[in-house]
Parts: structure tokens; C-alpha cells; sequence
């Protein structure tokens, strides 16, 4: 199989981290907090490795947008099989308005200049919770897009006689669906369990190589449509109330206008 | 010209290469770094959760132990033709520590492997016993055990009263040894034995063994105050026979390889020390960022957090240094010792300082700071008791001041 797969990968705050706004509500502390690979990005490079593993793909390239600091990312993907990676500078301002449009833009770009058969990428950042970049780099390409979770549980992604093959768990029994090569797959938390990356990998990781790229070489203008106006933290939860009856309960909702 | 040159060279590659070290102290190369984190994963995903069933159950965590060798780390030296990770004392030093963050006994598991029986074998084994006695050691699916204390002496190695005779083609071992780690679930040991009483200490030779092994037999599993998942037994050897090319180095070459096997061993539990300490940092700074007395977060009011950071910092570098001289080829006897004194008593005043900053809930096993006090007496007692670290220590600076 001579197929290339474009992976997707998100530096993220880490999940486990408590998350602050900054005091000028822009935005959140990202200063010396701990980051690292969205997790569902981590099950998408997993995904990528497994087909690469079964001899299904020839060649794994892990892509991520943004600062120095993404190198971090892209090297951990390589130490989990990823082949090489690329680097797109977005820094700055750019990096702070950076959004699914635009990183959808430069993965479709991406794709045709790499001559990519397949793209996974993770469902949804755990940031921004936007789950939109893989529609859109699909469209932006006309290809195929799937989840193989799409709510349920998937067994397998294959790839048989350029066709992509998805087998997913439904109420009624297995799912399976072929999908025309090229196509765009994103992961979804239950496709598969990540690795963790071995010594040898890691070490083998450092020899591999990250290209860089603006995205002005590949034709993507990343301004953003979007303003943000104001980033605040969550009402803090106030404490419940407890009532005897039903007929308290009705009073209560009533007296709160909620009905 | 060309002298003054060269002489300026040879200082600018001295200069870069302290200035390398140092840089190495204030951050770790990003390989290490890769490396630490993907380890400190692994024990804060799988080994934490279990750590107190582990203990509580005497379990040796075998799934664990193969998870970790198949990731490298159960022969992080051991070049990759020989079915290592081929990274450096330094990477394994940062491995231990994250994973006995986790799990003490699975850091100490680890650290036997590495150190007390792949280490010598890499060191003074033949290519042959290096591919029969190493290659099976790296995977998690057998580990190895280090035999050379005994009932009737611990740190005053020299006196082994283990014999090994020869009789034809074979050694014969009869003897004890005592407060073997990881002996019930080895499948190897290295045997201490006296081949010439008269010669004392020079009279000592290493042995490989098998196990099982007819004339070997394991005593009763120590029930012991901390690191109950890994097991600690006696070995008693009747009769063993073995074959001649089971000797590892040359005869009467025993002590010397147990002891610059020891320098090496001492920063693996330096880093298990440092480990076991840092959990029990973890637990006390996060108890006090919740508790309040007095009107304040008892944050405010512990000056002994700054103390207990203090404590594994100072002993982390001290660890670090001494792993980038071995990784150099220098001497590093002394920087070892005082790694090892340095971390396993940083990190029985830490964890006693937990249990404090705890206070009652400190005493009880909802908490895990009673674990790690538990855990952290042994550092001080194995590879080299507290006093025998400052004795080595004060050899060698004796040394180097002689005229």
C-alpha cells in the first residue's frame, strides 16, 4: 500500500490542569501551565500507527499549527511511529485568533501538496470543543468525511482496495461502511487506547525530521473572521435548595420563572 | 602559535562541555525530557491507582513489569543488539524516579533489574552470556535478582561464607544469602561465593545462576515494613551445580564487581528515594492547599513545605551530577555516595514531614503518606546502609587531600 496519511495534532492545555481566566478576561492563563496533545488527536495518531502497523499505509506525517512550542507535540507523535512531521508557523496574534476555518484551510492545502489519501484528525479540541476542523477540511477538498464513533463504538478502520473500511458498533448489530479514498476520518475517544511511547521510539524520534512551513507558502491567508469579546469564568455553582413535596417544588420553579 | 591554539581549544571544548553540564542541571535535554514525561505518565495512569492494592496485597504487578519492559525501561542501558532501550544512566535515573513516584515497589523492580543484574553482566559478561543472560531480561517477562548479602553479613561484604568449589566441569554453591529483591519472581540470580577462603575478599567470584535450579530453593516471602509488592527472600543453595562458563568475570574478581556494581546501583535508588519523596511532597502541598486551621490555609502557616522541596531538589541534583559523570566515564564513586545518603534521607524526612502536615489523616491508610514513610525507610538500609555511604564518602575525600 502506498497510502499517506496527514495526521492532525493539537498542543492543548493539559486536561488534568485548572483552567483560569486572565485577569483581563481575554482569554485564559496559558504562561507556564502545562500543555499537551489534544487526546483525541493522541487516538488519531494511535489510529494512523495501527493502520502503518498492518502494513495499510506507507507513510504517517503528524502536522500541527502554531508556535515553537508545537515542535513539543509534533516530536511526541513522531515517538509514538508518526514518520516525519510538519510545522506551521502560526505565531502571536495569529496563533491567539487561530480557529478551525483557517487550520482547515491549511490541512486542505497541506494534503494536496503531500499528496495525502487519508486525514485523521481528533473529533474535537478539549479548548475550544469546536469540532468542526474535520468537516471542514473535508468539504474544502470534496472528500468523504466520517467518524467512526458518530456517537457509538467503533471496532476497525481498514483500508481495502483504496476503499476505506469502517466497522462501527450500532443498536442492532455491526455497521460496516466503505468510504472512497481520499477521505477524512476524525477519532472519537472510544476508536482505540493510545500508546505510550517506547525509549527506543523516543530516541529514534529526535532523528526524524519536522519541516517548516508559513502558511503563506501554502496559499492560506489566517486572519480571523472571528472576535472574541469577552472570555469569563463560569457562574460559580450555588447550592441547590431541598423541598419536601412536589407541590414545594412547583412554588419554587414558579417563584424562579422558570415556569 | 600553534601551541597557545591548541591550548585554547582544548579549554573552550573543557569550558563547553562544563557549560553543557550545567545547562544539563538547569534543564534537562529535550530526549530526557520526552522521556520523563512519557514515564511519569505511565506511573501517574497506571501505577498510582494500584499502589496501595499492590502493597496491601503483597502483589508483584507482572503486567505492569511487561507493559514497562516493552516500553524499554526494564533495560534502559542495555544497548538496542541486545534488546535494550541503549539510552543513558541519566534517562534511567529520571525513569526510576517517575515510576517509584507511582509505585515504590515497582521502581524498586526496576531498579534491581537495571542496575544490580543487567549492569554487572553488561559490564564483565562474555558476548556469550550477555546474549543467554541479558536478551530474556529486557522485556518485563523475566527480571533478575543481585544474591550477595547473608545472614551473617550485610555490610561488611567481604566476609562471604557462601562457597563455591570446583568439582570437574562444574561450580558447586553451598551457602545462604540473605534479603534478596525480587528473588520469588526471578528467573536469574547473580551468586557472591567464596572460591579461596584464604584470599578474603579477593577470594570472592560472581556466578551466574538460573531460576528455578535444582540445589536452589527460596525461604520464606520477608513480610516487611514498605515495598511489599516486590518480594524479598533468602536464597539457600545446597549442592547447586552449575557450569564452569557460568562464572561472570574472573575468578577472585567477586567483590570488585559487586562493588562498582553498588556505585551504580546506589543512583538507582537514589532516584527511587527521590521518588518516594516527591509522592509524599504531592500529597502534603495538595493536603495543604485544602485544609484550613487557625483561619488560613495551613499552606500559609508550613514553612516545612519549603524545607521538604529543598530536601529532594538539593538530593535530585546531587543524583543528576553523578549519573552525568558515570554517563561521562569519570569517577564517580563519591558523588554517588553522597546521592544516595543525600536522597534516602530527604526522603525519610519528607515523608515524615507529610504524615505531620497531615496530621491525623497522615496516620491512616486512606491516605497514601503512610505508605510512602513505610516505603522510604528501606533506601536508607539497602545498597549500602546510611553509614556505609559516609564512610565511602569519607574514603575518598581522605584520598584526596593525601599528599
Amino acid at each position: 500500500m502506498s497510502a499517506r496519511v496527514l495526521v492532525g495534532v493539537k498542543r492543548v492545555i493539559d486536561y488534568a490542569v485548572k483552567i483560569r481566566v486572565k485577569p483581563d478576561r481575554t482569554g485564559v492563563v496559558t504562561d507556564g501551565v502545562k500543555h499537551s496533545m489534544n487526546p483525541f488527536c493522541e487516538i488519531a495518531v494511535e489510529e494512523a500507527v495501527k493502520l502503518k502497523e498492518k502494513k495499510l499505509v506507507k507513510e504517517v506525517v503528524a502536522v500541527s499549527c502554531g508556535p515553537q512550542q508545537v515542535q513539543e507535540t509534533i516530536r511526541t507523535a513522531l515517538a509514538m511511529g508518526a514518520d516525519r512531521g510538519i510545522h506551521v508557523e502560526v505565531s502571536g496574534k495569529d496563533y491567539e485568533t487561530l480557529g478551525p476555518l483557517q487550520v482547515s484551510k491549511i490541512l486542505a492545502a497541506l494534503a494536496k501538496k503531500e499528496q495525502a489519501d487519508l486525514i485523521i484528525l481528533g473529533k474535537q479540541a478539549i479548548d475550544d470543543d469546536c469540532n468542526q476542523t474535520g468537516q471542514m477540511t473535508a468539504a474544502l477538498l470534496d472528500w468523504p468525511q466520517r467518524s467512526p464513533e458518530d456517537g457509538t463504538f467503533a471496532s476497525e478502520v481498514n483500508i481495502e482496495a483504496d476503499k476505506l473500511k469502517v466497522v462501527r458498533e450500532i443498536d442492532g448489530g455491526l455497521e460496516t461502511i466503505k468510504i472512497n479514498l481520499p477521505a477524512v476520518v476524525t477519532a472519537d475517544l472510544r476508536l482505540n487506547t493510545p500508546r505510550y511511547a517506547t525509549l527506543p521510539n523516543i530516541m529514534k524520534a529526535k532523528k526524524k525530521k519536522i519541516a517548516n512551513v508559513k502558511p503563506a507558502d501554502l496559499g492560506v491567508d489566517v486572519s480571523s473572521r472571528l472576535e472574541v469579546l469577552k472570555v469569563d469564568e463560569p457562574p460559580q455553582r450555588q447550592a441547590g435548595v431541598k423541598v419536601e413535596t412536589v407541590h414545594d417544588l412547583v412554588g419554587k420553579l414558579k417563584e424562579a420563572g422558570r415556569i | 602559535m600553534a601551541a597557545l591554539f591548541k591550548a585554547r581549544r582544548a579549554l573552550g571544548m573543557a569550558v563547553g562541555h562544563g557549560v553543557r553540564c550545567l545547562n544539563q542541571l538547569a534543564e534537562l535535554p529535550e530526549l530526557h525530557q520526552m522521556m520523563r514525561q512519557t514515564c511519569r505518565d505511565y506511573a501517574q495512569k497506571e501505577l498510582a491507582p494500584i499502589a496501595a492494592q499492590l502493597d496491601k496485597d503483597h502483589k508483584f504487578p507482572a503486567k505492569q513489569i511487561q507493559e514497562l519492559g516493552g516500553m524499554g525501561v526494564m533495560a534502559v542501558e542495555v544497548p538496542e543488539s541486545l534488546g535494550g532501550a541503549g539510552m543513558d544512566y541519566l534517562a534511567y535515573c529520571l525513569a526510576v524516579e517517575e515510576l517509584s513516584r507511582g509505585c515504590a515497589s515497582t521502581g524498586v523492580i526496576v531498579s534491581v533489574n537495571n542496575s544490580l543484574y543487567l549492569g554487572p553482566i553488561l559490564k564483565f559478561g562474555t558476548e556469550e552470556q550477555k546474549k543467554q543472560w541479558i536478551t530474556p531480561f529486557t522485556t518485563g517477562k523475566k527480571v533478575g535478582c543481585f544474591a550477595l548479602s547473608e545472614p551473617g553479613n550485610g555490610s561488611d561484604a567481604g566476609a562471604a561464607s557462601t562457597l563455591a568449589q570446583q568439582e570437574g566441569n562444574e561450580w558447586v554453591l553451598n551457602g545462604t544469602k540473605a534479603w534478596i529483591t525480587n528473588c520469588w519472581d526471578a528467573s536469574a540470580t547473580i551468586i557472591f561465593a567464596t572460591t579461596d577462603k584464604s584470599l578474603r575478599h579477593k577470594g570472592i567470584s560472581a556466578f551466574l545462576v538460573p531460576m528455578p535450579h535444582p540445589g536452589l530453593s527460596l525461604g520464606k516471602k520477608e513480610d516487611k515494613l514498605g515495598i511489599q509488592a516486590s518480594s524479598t527472600a533468602n536464597i539457600i543453595l545446597e549442592d547447586c551445580r552449575i557450569p564452569l562458563s557460568n562464572m561472570l568475570g574472573e575468578r577472585g574478581m567477586g567483590f570488585k564487581i559487586a562493588m562498582q556494581t553498588l556505585d551504580s546501583g546506589r543512583l538507582g535508588i537514589a532516584a527511587q528515594a527521590l521518588g518516594i519523596a516527591q509522592a509524599a511532597l504531592d500529597c502534603a502541598a495538595d493536603y495543604a492547599h485544602k485544609r484550613t486551621a487557625f483561619g488560613a490555609l495551613i499552606g500559609k502557616l508550613q514553612f516545612k513545605l519549603a524545607d521538604m522541596a529543598f530536601a529532594i531538589e538539593s538530593a535530585r541534583l546531587l543524583t543528576w551530577r553523578a549519573a552525568m559523570l558515570r554517563d561521562a566515564k569519570k569517577p564517580f564513586t563519591k558523588e554517588a555516595a553522597m546521592a544516595k545518603l543525600g536522597a534516602s534521607e530527604a526522603a525519610t524526612f519528607v515523608s515524615h514531614q507529610a504524615i505531620q502536615v497531615l496530621g491525623g489523616m497522615g496516620y491512616v491508610t486512606d491516605m497514601p503518606a503512610e505508605r510512602h514513610y513505610r516505603d522510604t525507610c528501606i533506601t536508607e538500609i539497602y545498597e549500602g546502609t546510611s553509614e556505609i555511604q559516609r564512610l565511602v564518602i569519607a574514603n575518598n575525600i581522605l584520598k584526596e587531600y593525601q599528599q
